[in-house]
């Protein structure tokens, strides 16, 4: 690596330097960038589609069961890999690359690190989905795909935060922004959690234990921090407005950070299982309550008084709307940790609602609209058409509220069937069954937001539709009386 | 004290404090945890079938965990005394599952012993159980025209029989039931010293 000058800015550069660090910056992020948002959109609709083949099967259980890679177990954990690891994570990957940059205003270190990094993690998803169907997996929830598929992962999660970390040592302001804080830690805690995670040491319910020490750190550690770093970042920029308190956001950070951490054995509540540990977990579940209202009340103070640019910002509308479910989702599984509720929801499809609420209706809402926010600048090409965001938008709203809200009542309905012995175990199932359907619905109208939001995306890096220079929802007229962006949050 | 080693530091204690917290301790106290002279490992032919438990994603929809009598009514439904650490010394991996669309197997060879039956189950599971939320799993069988020596053929009820021939377990579907036969963890559990405190419950 080449010395190159290193200039540390006190304060906010004059405008015409701070405009040529950010082109700078987006120019050497751009190709790694679109080869992670591609991916992650191809990602997204595989595992839409097996996600909604494996919701038939619960109301249709006799289809498509003449094969082994179509049965239900596999179809499950191709959705829940391909959503978590191929869209989530490279969604957020390549958004992290773009934002870091911009805020330590140095160009992105070596940037075919990070697209040998993109290639990688493409190849660790094709064979680790292949091997799934196949029916080599390694048996432990969220850690299926086989081991030694995992090392092409580790490999290219290693080059990526390491493109990423030595852009940040570079940097050239003093200052670190929130964002970079949570996106830092989460390069620095996915290496650490999946390398203990798959040490040979464990056998039994230690086992379950590490397994449940990542399976929750995989969404607390990774998903989570790297999620939160966005609307910390597009929120204030769109707003042309600073967070409304550095400090609160920083109280979030640690907490997050420590309690998150420690959260995983709600999974294992009432197990065969040294009920210290478990309890060590309830309290951290429920010591959540913290840095979530510190995010939610930081978030609310800088939107306060400008919740009408939901209406022309598509951005804003998906962060915003994702942000608040992060606060719901949270304090709902501070709720379900606790002993007394947990008896009844645990084995049932309350906690598979819950998950679906935090990954989609939080991860992925703030990554739809990080997509609406930095497509135009690495194409340079407005989105085609207003409507299909609204369509988007829309379809996807629905649907998680359809699933959400059905799989919620029928798991508790389930747990309550179940907890009393003189009622039959198929009762439990019964109950569920007009609830499975509406899920199904749900989920259709998900994967339509998807097809939807794919065929857009494909218009537009094809750079289909009239040519314009105003963005997409500009036709809403309070566009045009709303200020404009000032500056950069943490320049 | 540079904010970039604050947070790089500070996020690999949390971390690394995190996993000896939830999973490094927890290990070296269940270690000492010796298995009961009823608990057998499990046979080749059995490990074959946990096998296939496992590609066919069984653990998504079935615990193997009963839980305490303060923590629901498994016992009470017949599912068998609460499970310990030391019921799970053969098992890798752990199988403890998070999922009750279908009831817990901690001790399904107790309350189904019938070979037949679970090769019916795991053909049509409709034949046996109705309103059955399990899928089908009918590519683990064959479907031949009669059945040669050391076959085993699936009994099934008229309407979900195969026009012609005969329903045969391939190897697979037979280590499955093997594994599935071999779930009995209900025997008597004495009280063991080596158990750590806090497993009791």
């Amino acid at each position: 690596m080449t010395a190159a000058p290193v200039i540390v800015y006190e304060d906010s550069p004059p405008a015409d330097v701070a405009l040529a660090d950010r082109v700078a910056a987006d120019t050497s992020t751009k190709a790694p960038v679109l080869l992670f948002y591609h991916s992650a959109v191809i990602w997204l609709l595989v595992g839409s589609v097996a996600g909604l083949m494996a919701a038939l099967k619960f109301n249709l259980p006799d289809w498509l069961t003449g094969s082994a890679p179509l049965t239900f177990g596999r179809l499950r954990t191709v959705h829940l890999n391909a959503v978590t690891y191929g869209w989530s994570s490279m969604a957020l990957i390549g958004t992290a690359i773009w934002l870091i940059p911009r805020l330590v205003r140095a160009p992105l270190f070596a940037p075919r690190i990070a697209m040998a990094a993109a290639w990688g993690w493409n190849l660790f998803m094709i064979l680790g989905l292949s091997a799934v169907l196949a029916g080599w997996s390694d048996g432990l929830e969220w850690l299926e795909i086989p081991l030694p598929i995992d090392a092409i992962v580790a490999l290219s999660g290693g080059l990526m935060a390491l493109s990423v970390l030595i852009t940040v040592a570079r940097r050239r302001t003093q200052h670190f922004y929130v964002s970079v804080w949570y996106i830092l830690a989460s390069m620095v805690w996915l290496p650490i959690i999946f390398v203990t995670a798959n040490l040979p040491l464990f056998v039994g319910v230690g086992q379950a234990a590490v397994n449940w020490w990542f399976g929750h750190n995989a969404l607390g550690l990774w998903i989570t921090p790297m999620s939160l770093a966005l609307p910390y970042y597009f929120i204030p920029k769109i707003l042309g407005r600073p967070i409304h308190s550095y400090n609160l956001s920083l109280v979030g950070f640690w907490a997050l950070a420590f309690f998150y951490s420690l959260n995983g054995h709600h999974h294992l509540i009432g197990g065969p299982f040294p009920q210290w540990v478990i309890t060590t977990s309830v309290t951290a579940s429920v010591m959540m309550v913290i840095p979530v209202a510190a995010t939610a009340v930081n978030f609310h103070y800088t939107m306060i008084g400008r919740f009408d640019t939901l209406r022309w910002s598509p951005t804003l509308r998906f962060m915003v709307i994702g942000a608040m479910i992060y606060t719901l989702v949270s304090l709902q599984g501070s709720i379900e940790a606790l002993r007394s509720f947990n008896r009844v929801v645990h084995f049932t499809q309350y906690t598979v609602g819950h998950a679906h609420l935090g990954l989609y209706g939080f991860a992925s809402f703030i990554l739809f609209g990080a997509y609406y926010f930095i497509m135009p600048r690495l194409v340079n090409w407005e989105w085609p058409s207003g409507n299909l965001i609204r369509w988007h938008f829309w379809l996807a709203l629905t649907g998680i509220t359809i699933y959400f809200g059905s799989l919620s009542i029928a798991g508790w309905l389930q747990g309550q069937a179940m907890l009393d012995a003189s009622r039959p175990f198929m009762e439990s199932v019964e109950l569920t069954k007009p609830y499975l359907w509406a899920r199904s619905v749900g989920g259709t109208l998900m994967l339509a937001a998807h097809f939807i939001f794919a065929w857009h995306y494909w218009r537009m890096v094809r750079r289909r539709g009239a040519a314009r220079s105003e963005p997409a929802w500009s036709d809403r007229r309070s566009y045009y009386t709303m200020p404009k962006p000032q500056q950069e949050p943490g320049a | 004290m540079d904010r970039y080693r604050v947070i790089f530091a500070g996020a690999v204690i949390t971390a690394v404090f995190a996993f000896f917290v939830l999973a490094f301790i927890p290990q070296r106290q269940l270690s000492s945890v010796v298995p009961m002279d009823a608990l057998k490992p499990y046979t080749p032919s059995q490990l074959a079938g946990r096998g296939v438990y496992i590609s066919e994603g069984c653990v998504f929809c079935h615990s193997q965990q009963v839980r305490n009598s303060s923590f629901g009514s498994d016992s009470l439904r017949g599912w068998g005394r609460a499970s310990y650490p030391e019921d799970y010394r053969y098992d890798r991996p752990h199988l403890l599952g998070t999922m009750r669309t279908g009831p817990d197997l901690t001790n399904i060879a107790v309350r189904q012993s019938s070979r037949a039956w679970h090769l019916t189950h795991l053909y049509q599971p409709r034949a046996v159980v109705g309103g059955s939320l399990m899928p089908s799993y009918r590519y683990l069988f064959a479907i031949k025209p009669g059945a040669e020596p050391g076959d085993e053929v699936v009994t099934l009820p008229p309407d979900f029989a195969p026009a012609q021939g005969v329903v045969v377990a391939k190897p697979a579907a037979r280590e499955l039931v093997d594994y599935l036969l071999s779930l009995n963890r209900n025997y008597p559990r004495a009280d063991m010293r080596t158990v750590p405190a806090g497993a009791e419950h």
